[in-house]
């Protein structure tokens, strides 16, 4: 289809089929490349073609964008994208935005992210609920360093579908072997980082090829999916293999009789007669009802908000998480993980951090360990971590921890740092594994168990010398009863 | 009515039987209830902003479905700025007792002795008084750290980048180029004294999801939102509804009859209804399809200068 035949379908939208019902969740996606790759055009296209952009906001468009008309006679689209007066006055886009449009088989929310400044902080922001990754290079330059560092952070963040948007092909007389190569290149940077499913796209987002309109007139040696048929095609990210999880976010006391567990389903499926377990005490139940609004349900799935009701008296509360009986998460104190530092201070060695996973939130010690070049892709020793620096670190937690491994469940894998000094987030991060037995490192050397007064303890983890081996040190925190009959049962 | 004040009997369920929602609508209305939840845990005094519209029809239903079988746990805030629609407030009176509801009304005494007045003070500075300053005169007085809103990301350029817990400072101001990192679904809700927190849960719908899911859930609104004969004038563009006897009639206009409706719904003599012949939800829908004006076009604060939205949410309006 030529330039003019796309501007003309824009003109007739009664030439598009009705809506049909629409069968499916949204699926999310995020857009990666910098201005020069055309981005904004192309994120402009898509709410364009889609019919996304309403006639009162292109209005606004056209008069704003007064003498930076394109040659089609369309607006510029940068300036639909661009929400804040300081962007627009600046040229930049400084944070993530959010956007939205549909066609008549699935809607799709869209964050967009610039491609520069702290472009690691906010790619991993819209990244982190994202089922699938666009990722925007320019015809003529094709790969380029920060294509693998997008492909990489996107990579790190659960992303398993690549879309590969070799954009301004126009403007190399729509090269056959150009595309070829780029495509070639690209998917085995994407197999290095274990993403198997590539879909690698010629397009003038600009002229509207290969964007919602196929460019067949332009591209007939291309007979591959537009962008829009390929994101209509691609998967959501249910693809959790872990059991039954509720981070438990309230419980609902209506009445005396009626003692429910609110949370959303984080993973596998539940119906009545299920047993669990309740996380961190241990505690055994089983499922009497799944209740909701509309009616008393039989099964709920991973997704779905629910009030669950057990057959017994436990103690459940916020932060709590009720899992299978058969398939448990992880808990412990100490835990691997991988982290992306999102503010100006940067991640300290031996500070103590809120950690706020699901609904739970506990204090944590966070150790560096290393540090990833994304130019490289290698990992180097690190002691603390800068801003939009992506670290592996060892948590040190005071309580028992529950996480599953990111990569089985992107819930409850998942979690945030938290400064205690200014409250803001500063860092995102990963549960790659649970550090294994005692001593983490050390494993195998010879330990003491010591049992002290709670303010002695306190006094002396709050040293330099044993803050400086927190992670090697295990604490319980128990009744003076409690570690008697502990030294009792060992003593024999 | 408070239908669940007894004990929870899950064979006597009172809410009507009607087919599953569709996945999409599903999935919204999973994140908006866990969002609800959340801020009701985390928060100490939560507070749910209800402009008795259609956005805000949809929140208060979600709320509901957010902490069945129990009450909603928090008040509903209704900033009156004495200029609504007659049929909304009606609307709202009979909701707050249909659902059993804790609803608090606040007017700003220092506009309402003032006389303050869209006709003479102009949309901005009326705005400014009756809309910005009461809202935040009434989140100090309720001494709120949380308030809900059924800001949507679709609506407007700037607030396509309004996080979910929209951070607020002490003075209730917004840093659009200072915001939280929000990443998952994990929600950071800690604050200070004094500092609080605007909660969007509708953030991810747009228009067509929040019609559809009226028309799935079967959620009543105020009439205004269907076509019938209306009295109307023509200011500046905008038909302005002419039943309210402080609407003055200015040389040249007159008071003419059409069949109009109203696609959102705010202060009367700032809210331009379109015409249209959609009487009922379906025909509203089939008409939203094929509409192709935003629906803040009829709000004549959002045209009061480049990039007012943003201002005017940096100083503490919704």
């Amino acid at each position: 289809m030529t330039a003019a035949n796309t501007v003309l379908a824009i003109a007739h939208p009664e030439t598009q089929p009705a809506p049909a019902v629409r069968d499916s969740r949204p699926l999310r996606l995020i857009t990666c490349g910098s201005v020069d790759d055309g981005k904004s055009t192309l994120i402009g296209r898509l709410l364009w073609d889609t019919k996304a952009v309403k006639e009162d906001q292109a209005a606004t468009l056209a008069r704003e964008s007064s003498g930076k008309q394109n040659d089609l006679g369309l607006p510029d689209f940068a300036l639909l994208l661009d929400g804040l007066q300081a962007e627009r006055e600046q040229g930049i886009t400084i944070d993530v935005a959010y956007r939205y449009f549909s066609t008549d088989k699935r809607s799709f929310i869209v964050a967009d992210t610039p491609g520069h400044e702290q472009y690691t902080r906010n790619m991993a922001t819209g990244a982190s609920t994202a089922d699938l990754a666009v990722l925007l290079v320019d015809a003529r330059a094709g790969l380029l360093v920060q294509t693998r560092r997008h492909a990489t952070i996107a990579s790190l963040m659960g992303i398993r579908q690549f879309v590969l948007a070799v954009n301004k092909i126009d403007l190399t007389d729509y090269d056959r072997a150009g595309f070829d190569a780029i495509s070639l290149e690209f998917r085995e940077l994407a197999l290095s980082l274990g993403v198997r499913q590539v879909t690698a796209i010629p397009m003038s987002a600009l002229k509207g090829e290969n964007v919602v309109y196929p460019g067949t007139a332009t591209m007939p040696w291309y007979d591959g999916p537009t962008l829009v048929e390929a994101l209509e095609l691609a998967t959501l990210r249910g693809a959790q293999t872990t059991g039954f999880r509720l981070p438990v976010q309230r419980v609902s006391r209506p009445g005396e009789s009626f003692r429910g567990y609110q949370g959303t389903v984080a993973g596998g499926s539940v119906k009545p007669g299920d047993s669990v377990a309740i996380l961190p005490s241990g505690q055994l139940a089983n499922v009497k009802q799944i209740v909701t609004f509309d009616l008393v349900r039989n099964a709920a799935v991973s997704g779905d908000a629910i009030t669950l009701v057990l057959d017994r008296q436990v103690d459940v509360s916020r932060g709590d998480m009720i899992v299978a009986l058969e398939n448990q998460p992880l808990t412990g104190r100490s835990f691997d993980a991988q982290i992306v530092a999102l503010q100006p201070d940067g991640i300290q060695p031996g500070k103590r951090y809120w950690l706020k996973a699901g609904s739970r939130r506990q204090r944590v010690m966070v150790e560096p360990v290393s540090q990833l070049d994304l130019a490289s892709g290698k990992w180097t020793p690190a002691t603390e971590l800068a801003v939009n620096a992506i670290g592996r670190v060892h948590l040190a937690f005071d309580e028992t921890a529950i996480f599953d491994p990111y990569d089985q469940n992107r819930t409850t894998g998942a979690f945030i740092l938290i400064d205690p000094d200014t409250n803001n987030t500063v860092a995102g991060g990963m549960v790659s594994a649970q550090r294994a037995g005692f001593g983490g490192l050390n494993a195998d050397a010879a330990r003491v168990v010591l049992s002290l007064p709670a303010d002695l303890a306190d006094q002396l983890l709050a040293g330099e010398l044993l803050s400086s081996r927190r992670d090697e040190i295990e604490v319980r925190r128990m009744t003076a009863g409690e570690a008697q009959a502990i030294f009792e049962q060992t003593n024999g | 009515m408070h239908v669940h004040k007894s004990e929870f009997d899950p064979h006597s369920n009172d809410a009507p039987t009607k087919p599953p929602l569709d996945p999409h609508l599903k999935a919204l209305e999973n994140e908006a209830i866990h969002i609800f939840r959340e801020v009701a845990a985390e928060f100490e005094r939560p507070v749910m902003l209800y402009s008795i519209g259609k956005d805000s029809s949809v929140l208060l239903h979600v709320a509901r479905k957010a902490f069945y079988p129990g009450r909603v746990p928090f008040p509903l805030l209704h900033v009156d700025t004495g200029w609504k629609f007659k049929e909304m407030i009606a609307f709202r009176d009979e909701t707050a007792e249909r659902y059993d509801l804790d609803l608090i009304v606040h007017t700003n005494p220092r506009g309402a002795a003032e006389n303050v007045s869209p006709f003479s003070h102009g949309s901005s500075r009326y705005t400014d008084i009756m809309k910005t300053e009461a809202l935040r005169q009434a989140l100090d007085a309720g001494q709120f750290d949380a308030a809900f809103g059924g800001a949507r990301r679709d609506e407007e350029a700037s607030r396509a980048k309004e996080r979910i817990y929209s951070f607020r400072t002490p003075d209730h101001r917004w840093d659009p180029r200072n915001q939280r990192p929000e990443l998952w679904n994990i929600y950071n809700g800690m604050i200070q004294r004094g500092e609080s927190v605007r909660a969007f849960p509708l953030s991810n719908w747009t228009e067509v999801d929040i019609w559809r899911y009226i028309q799935a859930e079967n959620i009543p609104l105020v009439p205004l939102y269907y076509a019938k004969p209306r009295p109307y004038i023509e200011r500046d563009g905008m038909m302005i509804l002419a039943e309210d006897p402080r609407l003055e009639l200015l040389p040249g206009e007159t008071v003419q009859e059409g069949m109009i409706r109203f696609r959102t719904l705010g202060c009367f003599p700032l809210t331009g209804a379109i015409r249209s012949e959609a009487t009922t939800l379906d025909e509203v829908i089939s008409e939203l399809e094929i509409a192709t004006v935003s629906e803040r076009q009829g709000r004549a604060i959002d045209r009061d200068q480049s990039g007012s939205m943003e201002k005017k949410k940096r100083e503490g309006y919704f």
